[in-house]
């Protein structure tokens, strides 16, 4: 296919909106005191305000990557620079954007020691998830990849809580074991795929059923940590308790997503027939982490175990729409993740407030807020609704998607994930009773503040998008079509019979019926 | 006609109100109720439009497409639609006005008024939709304004557990109403109600394989599987046994939203749902039999529940209760048209009884319980005989509207086969509990002698004319509602409804003799325990204490769930918490940790430095590689 080709365009967007954080974080050291919160900010709202213009630009209608641009980096072996998007990448890429100003925001007054350092680390983690996103090239995939870890370790191992020094070795140890194994995968990919690191090529090579076998277990570990997929998970709830909020709204609403989109760029379209192989075992781990992690969230003290918990669940969802195999199961499950970003990063930051003022994330320290604090509790109340996949709000998009698609593919497996949708609403409600409503005697002496200026300035666009894209998940859709159904095509049909023959008959039935609408309104007409 | 603009002007109010109710305050009714009251108009333009049988889809939007999905918004209107519209925002607007005079003076006033403007939004949606996903979306919207309105006195921790379990129990249903969502759009490959219904009889003798999964063979018909999942969500919504648990419970909101949302509109959209739904349903006679059975169920469960709570707002609860279990009873047995009647003239009264309750309550200083009423008649004399009428219609009263409703109800039940006779029979004895229990609380709380709180005694009067005018529509309607033909003007709304001529016939005499006696009958047997001999109650609740209390107790389904349910649930997460995810996942996580640690430790003592340790293991060494060679 020709255009799977890499043309450089004319303005290098991408390297752009990569590399402005890197060149923002390097420019902190040399301003004032008193301006490093306010260049952090400008820094970030610039890339934010670059990245924009790309959802418009983008060609819903092509195939293949945009905005590409490549140059070489090491002659032998091929090492090439190449970025781009597609569907699948560019939500992500925007997503990460949107938030880091909110990170540095939401970090405005929390993080006191430090500060240059920490603000200039969150840029640093900017540029190294967003070179994740874009990046075409393995080497520089694996790059990206691995200098993510260190912001992160530095967010929860300098800035964290009183065990932070454990979470952090945790985290770094147990991603990076994965990470192990995802090197070798892209070396045996080298020599097996035609002495290339191309991804776009790498995926259009084709390899020997056992050598793929081999590969999805490798690429699987890797990317099964980072989502964190059940039993790879127990990682995350310790990070997030002792992260900074700014460091846990990275970690879950960009973070996770990345052993997503790496099951979505290379699992699915590299190794097609050992993806239909293991396609359910995948889906039963995904309705095992649905389930479990809901369990899990409904035993929680603790509000950000609770959310990192509910993360777990929801990710089950976002694999389980992956591995349907289907253009509603993939973009369900590209839409939950987006959703996911906003929406728990919301409750994240929802927490890091209210520990702000509390100094405590027990659910029994904080109650009855709805009072001392009614816009706080209405934020909080929008967030749960949104997790816990309200129709009219952005998660049930995602959701009603991935379940359409997991229907298509087997009913018993809906059956299954609907039951955490009711599991949701349970450990989210419960919380939400808690923690917003009931008598509010405790706290008068306290004075809880409302939220101010800047706090609402980080809740009101989170808040909007969580209705614009729950009422109107068209636009958002559309960026995803014609890349889903690109990934859906390479992937190998036959183990999809199933509910290919499924679509067929629709179509049939659909063409059958046009005809019989066609009189039905006919009639009405005539009335 | 632009029909957009009746829900869009209730949500128009929400909007301003919900951004701006800091600043409008006190004055949050000057925004909602003249948009209320333009939808009112707007609808009865609606209804003069489609009257003649006409029917109109107007498209909106795309809402989604993947795939072969695609979903547009739309709105729906033909009779059904339109008489939902009326009811809505009849109801809707009085309850706005009366809120005027209940909520008055209240914190919360402006985030009420909000609250509504969105219910009553989300409502007419619901109703107008013209495909399965936006009823799903504004199902759930109706279920969310619910949440947040029985929980608006968030402080109190009863409102909240309320508000919560409201919620969750209604997710258990609409578990299977989404499970029903997706069956539709495999089997039909659409989710639009026009193109499902024109499919409808083709797709009617396709079976399911429900035990496929295990090799076995369960051969379901996948209509009605289709029918008895969407169903789960209506007996949710319209909490038909087993899952009207929440409902009695949403008491704890305050009183407007009873009358409003938990007894005239979102209670009844279950009974809504089959009956837009009836060319599915009708097609599949065993789902129908079980929406018949378990309406059934529900009208005399909740009618013995009735009879012996002392919460006036909890009895007017149970009878809703009971009066959902005849609607429901109806669309199962096929009579759909005299199912959404009832509805209708239940949504009169019904609302009228709740509101009058919410009069009784404002002027004895938040006083719910009837223990402590008594002889209000002679203050609250606008109150009473709204309360009366409300009363005789509930309980069947000739000329009321309840009466004509029921009756219709229970005339085409007992022309619907055997089952049919079983049912109308047994409506016929709830019919005198429902006369039985609703004259109780009239004579309890009306009659005899005050036994008022003494600090309150002294003024107890009438509420504001915001308060008193709503009751004073509401009891017209109540009777005039059952002279407008409205149960043949939905005829042709329904598919193969039996013939609507047995009015005359002797059997349908015999019927409405019998309910007329047994609301006469129950009445009287009130009156005779609480007035004649008051002591009677007493005694025979001793006599039958077991059964007394079963009733009281509300036959301990909340007991049984709690224990059955709630409780394993929350120790079977705790469990898993602590014995799996601790214990074992993260203790592997730790052990492995712990092992690499322990085995560089291990090794670290190989290197010590020491020459005759070094020395000794080459000797080792060397002996243990000579021993192998020599061996092998």
């Amino acid at each position: 296919m020709s255009d799977t080709a890499l043309q450089t365009s004319g303005f290098p967007w991408l390297t752009a909106v990569v590399f402005l954080p890197l060149a923002g974080a390097v420019l902190l050291f040399f301003v004032k005191d008193a301006a490093v919160r306010w260049t952090a900010l400008a820094v970030a709202l610039a890339d934010l305000a670059l990245s924009f213009p790309l959802f418009f630009l983008y060609d819903r209608s092509a195939t293949g990557m945009q905005f590409t641009e490549r140059v070489a980096w090491i002659a032998s072996p091929p090492i090439n620079y190449a970025v781009g998007v597609d569907g699948i990448s560019l939500p992500l890429l925007l997503l990460t954007t949107l938030l880091t100003p909110l990170c540095v925001l939401v970090s405005w007054r929390a993080i006191e020691t430090r500060l240059r350092e920490f603000m200039a680390t969150i840029l640093v983690m900017a540029t190294a998830m967003l070179g994740v996103f874009v990046a075409l090239d393995f080497v520089l995939f694996y790059v990206f990849w691995e200098a993510m870890l260190i912001p992160m370790y530095l967010l929860i191992g300098v800035w964290g809580g009183p065990n932070r020094l454990y979470a952090a070795v945790k985290f770094f140890l147990y991603t990076l074991a994965g990470s192990v194994l995802l090197l070798i995968a892209i070396l045996v990919l080298f020599f097996q795929g035609g002495h290339t690191f191309d991804i776009l090529l790498l995926s259009k090579a084709g390899y020997s059923q056992t050598l793929q076998n081999w590969l999805f277990w490798a690429f699987f570990i890797a990317f099964a940590v980072k989502v964190p997929m059940f039993p790879f998970h127990t990682w995350l709830p310790d990070a997030h308790v002792e992260a900074p909020t700014a460091g846990s709204v990275f970690l879950a609403s960009v973070l996770l997503k990345m052993g997503a989109y790496g099951f979505l760029r290379f699992t699915l379209p590299m190794l097609p027939d050992a993806t239909a192989a293991f396609t359910p075992i995948m889906v039963g781990l995904s309705l095992i982490a649905i389930l479990y992690g809901a369990y899990m969230a409904l035993a929680q003290a603790d509000l950000k175990k609770l959310i990192a918990y509910s993360s777990v669940s929801h990710m089950g969802f976002v694999t389980l729409g992956i591995f349907a195999l289907n253009a509603q199961g993939i973009e369900g499950a590209l839409m939950q993740m987006i959703n996911h970003g906003i929406t728990t990063g919301a409750l994240f930051i929802c927490v890091g407030i209210i520990y702000e003022r509390t100094h405590s994330r027990m659910i029994a320290d904080n109650f009855g807020l709805a009072n001392p604090m009614p816009r706080y509790a209405t934020c909080l109340v929008i967030f749960a609704l949104s997790s816990l996949g309200l129709p009219g709000t952005n998660s049930f998009v995602g959701e009603f998607l991935i379940l359409i698609g997991t229907f298509l593919w087997n009913k018993a497996a809906a059956v299954v994930a609907s039951l955490g949708v009711i599991l949701a609403a349970a450990y989210l409600l419960w919380m939400v009773q808690r923690v917003a409503f009931g008598p509010t005697a405790g706290h008068s002496a306290l004075r809880l503040s409302d939220l101010n200026w800047r706090e609402m300035t980080i809740m009101v666009p989170l808040i909007v998008l969580v209705f614009w894209i729950g009422l109107f998940p068209n636009p958002l859709l559309k960026v995803m079509h014609t890349s889903v159904d690109h990934l859906i095509e390479q992937e190998d049909q036959e183990d999809r019979a199933l509910a290919r023959r499924d679509a067929r008959e629709m179509r049939e039935r659909r063409e059958a019926r046009d005809g019989h609408v066609a009189q039905v309104s006919l009639k009405a007409n005539n009335k | 006609m632009t029909y957009e603009f009746i829900p869009l002007l209730p949500f128009a109010a929400f909007l301003i109100l919900g951004l701006f109710g800091h600043w409008i305050k006190d004055r949050a009714h000057l925004v909602a109720v003249p948009a209320v009251i333009v939808s009112f108009i707007l609808s009865v333009l609606t209804f003069m439009d489609v009257a003649g049988g006409r029917h109109t889809s107007i498209p909106l939007y795309t809402w989604a497409t993947s795939g072969d999905l695609r979903i547009e918004l739309g709105l729906y209107v033909d009779r059904l639609t339109a008489v939902m519209l009326l009811l809505v925002t009849i109801v809707s607007g009085l309850v706005h006005v009366y809120t005027i005079g209940y909520m008055q003076g209240e914190r919360g006033y402006a985030r009420f008024f909000a609250y509504i403007a969105l219910f009553t939004f989300s409502m007419l949606m619901l109703v107008m939709a013209d495909n399965f996903l936006q009823l799903f979306i504004f199902w759930e919207a109706v279920g969310l304004c619910s949440y947040l309105l029985i929980g608006h006195w968030y402080e109190r921790p009863s409102a909240c557990s309320a508000a919560t379990k409201a919620f969750i129990v209604n997710r258990i249903g609409d578990f299977g109403f989404l499970l029903g969502l997706l069956l539709v759009y495999l089997t039909f490959g659409s989710l639009e109600y026009q193109q499902v219904f024109a499919q409808a009889p083709d797709i009617a003798k396709e079976t399911f394989n429900l035990l496929r999964l295990i090799g076995g063979q369960w051969e379901v018909s996948t209509l009605t599987l289709i029918c008895l999942l969407l169903f789960m969500g209506a007996v949710g919504k319209s909490a038909q046994v087993p899952l009207h648990v929440w409902l009695p419970d949403a008491m704890e909101g305050p009183t407007p939203i009873s009358a409003l949302i938990h007894a005239a509109t979102m209670v009844t959209a279950g009974v809504f749902l089959v009956a837009r739904l009836s060319p599915l349903y009708s097609l599949s006679p065993a789902a129908m039999d079980v929406v018949a059975i378990t309406g059934a169920a529900t009208m005399v469960f909740g009618a013995t529940i009735a009879l012996t709570q002392f919460d006036i707002k909890r009895i007017v609860a149970w009878s809703t209760v009971s009066q959902l279990g005849y609607m429901m009873m109806a669309c199962g047995l096929g009579a759909y048209a005299a199912g959404i009647y009832h509805l209708l003239t239940h949504g009169a009264f019904k609302a009228l009884l709740f509101l009058c309750c919410g009069s009784v309550i404002i002027a004895l200083h938040h006083e719910q319980d009837m223990r402590r009423m008594g002889g209000l008649k002679d203050k609250l004399p606008v109150t009473y005989w709204t309360f009366v009428i409300g009363s005789l219609a509930l309980a069947g009263f000739p000329l009321t509207a309840g009466f004509f409703s029921k009756d219709e109800i229970l005339v085409s039940a007992w022309s619907a086969g055997s089952l049919g006779k079983l049912l109308a029979s047994l409506g016929l004895a709830t019919a005198l509990l429902t006369a039985f229990y609703s004259f109780r609380l009239v004579f309890v709380a009306f009659w005899g002698d005050s036994r008022v709180d003494p600090h309150h005694a002294g003024h107890v009067h009438e509420p504001s004319w915001t308060m008193t005018v709503p009751l004073m529509i509401l009891a017209v309607l109540s009777i005039s509602t059952g002279y407008l033909g409205i149960s043949a003007f939905l005829a042709p709304a329904f598919p193969g409804t039996a013939s609507e001529s047995h009015h005359d016939s002797p059997i349908a005499i015999g019927i409405m003799t019998a309910a007329t006696l047994m609301g006469l009958i129950g009445i009287a047997a009130a009156y005779v325990l609480y007035v004649k001999s008051p002591g009677l109650p007493d005694l025979l609740a001793q006599q039958w204490q077991q059964l007394y209390r079963l009733s009281f107790n509300k036959w301990y389904v909340d007991e049984a769930y709690d224990r059955m349910l709630v409780r394993p649930t929350v120790r079977l997460a705790d469990r898993l918490w602590s014995g799996v995810d601790v214990a074992v996942i993260d203790g592997a996580v730790n052990g492995v940790a712990r092992a690499i640690a322990w085995g560089g430790w291990l090794m670290r003592l190989v290197q010590s430095g020491q020459t005759q340790h070094y020395a000794l293991g080459m000797t080792v060494g060397a002996v243990l590689i000579l021993t192998v060679y020599l061996l092998f």
